[in-house]
């Protein structure tokens, strides 16, 4: 709680990367298409994606790595053509981490403070506190060679913190620690970023990790940006059935448009009938059809006697089990595929037979409206 | 099973001593026959004497080809490096078509017969008008030593990770920089083990430079010239143990380099380390 109103102190309004029109072709393939993107100050920011959907390409454009073919991007209000990387206010974090072998940590955290010459132990100062902020204090003389994957990871974000950038940029900073270490490290990354209210931009193509972290996320498809918000936002309503898909599970069902008008739809749908949902902002009709997205947790099993104002009634096929939830698979009459159910054990979900007749309820706020 | 198992390592051994044997033998006879009091390389020894070591800086020829060696050597070694570092670069880090193809090219030269080799420059040099001299010997070696540079500096080079470069130039530091203070340091042994064994290849080499220098004799050229007269016998031999000490001491030094090079290149990749 603590964290999140101190998110929304550091967090303005004030726009730190201004990404306009940005194309990036190569021959006939374009890796970006047309991007436009405002990321905030004091921000972190994710772009999430399939490889090869232009989250990399992106930012290493903001890097200075790569040039736009066509757009321009400017950082904290300074347009970044021609500005080479080394001239550029932002620092990053590597996918290999990059740390600079025949150095040891604290040289390594020295690298970019070495030109600014400065004076009076202050640089030893400053390696000092970037290694303190990734708790690595007393390991500075310890040689690059002989650090962990974690470790290398935290010299690689106290060399580029150590430099203050405006903008700390992570290629995909976690994927190669195990799952353990880099859920850890998901939950300090995020406190860094709090501690420090550096704009961060994070690459990355697990959804886990951008949803846990972030402030705001932009969904990439095929070198294009599908959708910008919130992670609740990107989870819960999301704007076509490839970002849905993407997110986690999702039920996909057919629906026909009855009615259209400014802020709601009303489907007909085979199996939930009659529904009315928020009309998504970015809807956009595509002839009558439809589809209506509902998440496999928030279909609830309804046990004994018990009712709902909402419900669909349908045979369990399969069940799986895996611990703390079970996964359902349910046949319902009139839809082409059985939904898929997430339901906790607290009740006895595992128990239910492959076989039984069952009813599920849901919350009609579940259920989301995407054009075909 | 057992029996084989329990003769094998006797066996082994002494298959691998006699292995051993075969292949230093006659370098061992070298040394051994240098410190012989008498002229002729014969068992037993009639004496032991430092004395032909002591006749060797007394001979002005012996000085001329040793110089001549060195000249060649550097130039040779200098020069078959650049071009390596530049070919070795290339090849190692851009992906274009025809690239496996000059590899082989580049590496061929170390299969062809030098004697076919040494002929081929010769003609060329001739037909280019080119007097023989020291400057063709160095163009000969640079021949020769290219692919061993090569191969020295490919394992130096590979591995070497892009993002390395790319860090430093996002650490603020320029593209001048970054070849003084991240490219060099980390392929600075390679280069070093490459010099080392190009300047060696060119020291021990006879049939090129014999074929491809004018008047002025190479170390080697200098010692057959030597070997008709049976009195100056265990000169050469001296000289000749000086030459392989030199060989091997310049060996080590440059694989023990070259490793290095190719551990700090190849650890990056070591995540889990």
């Amino acid at each position: 709680m603590l964290e999140r109103v101190q998110s929304e102190r550091i967090q303005s309004d004030r726009t730190m990367i201004d990404i306009r029109d940005v194309t990036r072709s190569y021959g006939s393939f374009k890796a970006l298409d047309n991007a436009s993107l405002a990321i905030r100050e004091g921000e972190f920011f994710s772009l999430l994606g399939p490889s090869g959907c232009g989250k990399t390409t992106l930012l290493r454009m903001i890097a200075g790595f790569d040039t736009p073919t066509s757009g321009s991007i400017a950082v904290d209000g300074q347009p970044m053509d021609g500005i080479p990387a080394n001239r550029r206010p932002t620092n990053m974090v590597f996918q290999s981490y990059a740390i600079f072998p025949h150095l040891n940590v604290e040289q390594n955290v020295a690298y970019g403070l070495k030109r600014l010459k400065l004076r009076g132990g202050e640089e030893e100062r400053r390696v000092e506190e970037a290694l303190a902020q990734v708790s690595l204090t007393g390991l500075g003389k310890r040689r690059a060679t002989e650090l962990s994957g974690g470790q290398r990871q935290r010299v690689a974000l106290a060399r580029a913190l150590v430099m203050r950038p405006k903008v700390l940029l992570l290629d995909e900073p976690l994927s190669a620690l195990d799952k353990k270490l880099r859920e850890q490290m998901q939950v300090e990354l995020r406190r860094l970023q709090q501690a420090v209210g550096i704009t961060f931009v994070l690459v990355t193509h697990d959804q886990y990790e951008a949803l846990a972290m972030s402030d705001r996320i932009a969904v990439m498809f095929g070198g294009r940006i599908a959708q910008v918000a919130s992670p609740k936002e990107i989870y819960q309503r999301p704007v076509n059935r490839q970002v849905a898909d993407f997110l986690g599970g999702m039920n996909f069902v057919k629906a026909e448009i009855v009615e259209e008008n400014g802020a709601s739809l009303v489907l007909d749908t085979l199996g939930f009938g009659r529904v009315r949902t928020d009309k998504p902002k970015s809807f956009m009709r595509n002839g009558g059809a439809a589809t209506l997205g509902i998440r496999p947790e928030r279909l609830r099993v309804l046990w004994d006697n018990a009712t709902a104002k909402f419900e669909v009634a349908g045979k369990v096929v399969e069940r799986h089990y895996f611990g703390e939830i079970t996964h359902l698979i349910v046949e319902i009459a009139g839809l082409e595929k059985p939904l898929s159910v997430t339901e906790t054990n607290d009740f006895g979900a595992d128990d239910i037979p492959v076989g039984a007749s069952i009813r599920l309820a849901y919350d009609p706020e579940a259920l989301v409206a995407m054009a075909d | 099973m057992t029996a084989t198992r329990r003769f094998l390592p006797g066996w082994l051994s002494s298959y691998a001593t006699l292995y051993i044997l075969f292949l230093y033998l006659p370098v061992i006879f070298l040394p051994i026959f240098s410190i012989n009091t008498a002229a002729t390389p014969k068992f037993p020894l009639s004496g032991i004497t430092l004395h032909w070591y002591e006749d060797l800086p007394k001979t002005p020829a012996l000085i001329d080809a040793t110089w001549n060696s060195l000249i060649v050597g550097v130039s040779a070694s200098i020069l078959s490096t650049v071009l390596g570092i530049l070919a070795a670069r290339s090849i190692t880090r851009y992906r274009y078509p025809g690239r496996r193809a000059i590899n082989g090219l580049i590496m061929a030269p170390l299969v062809l017969p030098e004697v076919i080799v040494a002929i081929s420059m010769l003609l060329v040099m001739l037909q280019l008008g080119l007097s023989l001299s020291l400057f063709t010997v160095v163009l000969g070696h640079v021949l020769i030593c290219i692919p061993y540079s090569m191969t020295v500096l490919t394992s130096g080079f590979e591995g070497f990770d892009r993002s390395l470069e790319e860090a430093s130039a996002d650490l603020g530091e320029s593209a001048f920089g970054t070849f003084r203070r991240v490219t060099l340091p980390m392929v600075a042994p390679a280069i070093i083990s490459s010099l080392l064994v190009c300047f060696t290849i060119s020291l021990d080499e006879f049939i090129i430079a014999f074929f491809l220098t004018g008047t002025e004799a190479t170390l080697p050229i200098y010692i057959w010239g030597q070997l008709r007269f049976a009195a100056k016998l265990p000169g050469v031999l001296a000289l000749g143990t000086l030459l392989l000490l030199a060989s091997f001491v310049l060996m080590t030094i440059a694989e023990i380099l070259r490793r290095r090079a190719a551990r700090r290149t190849q650890n990056e990749g070591g995540l889990h380390a």
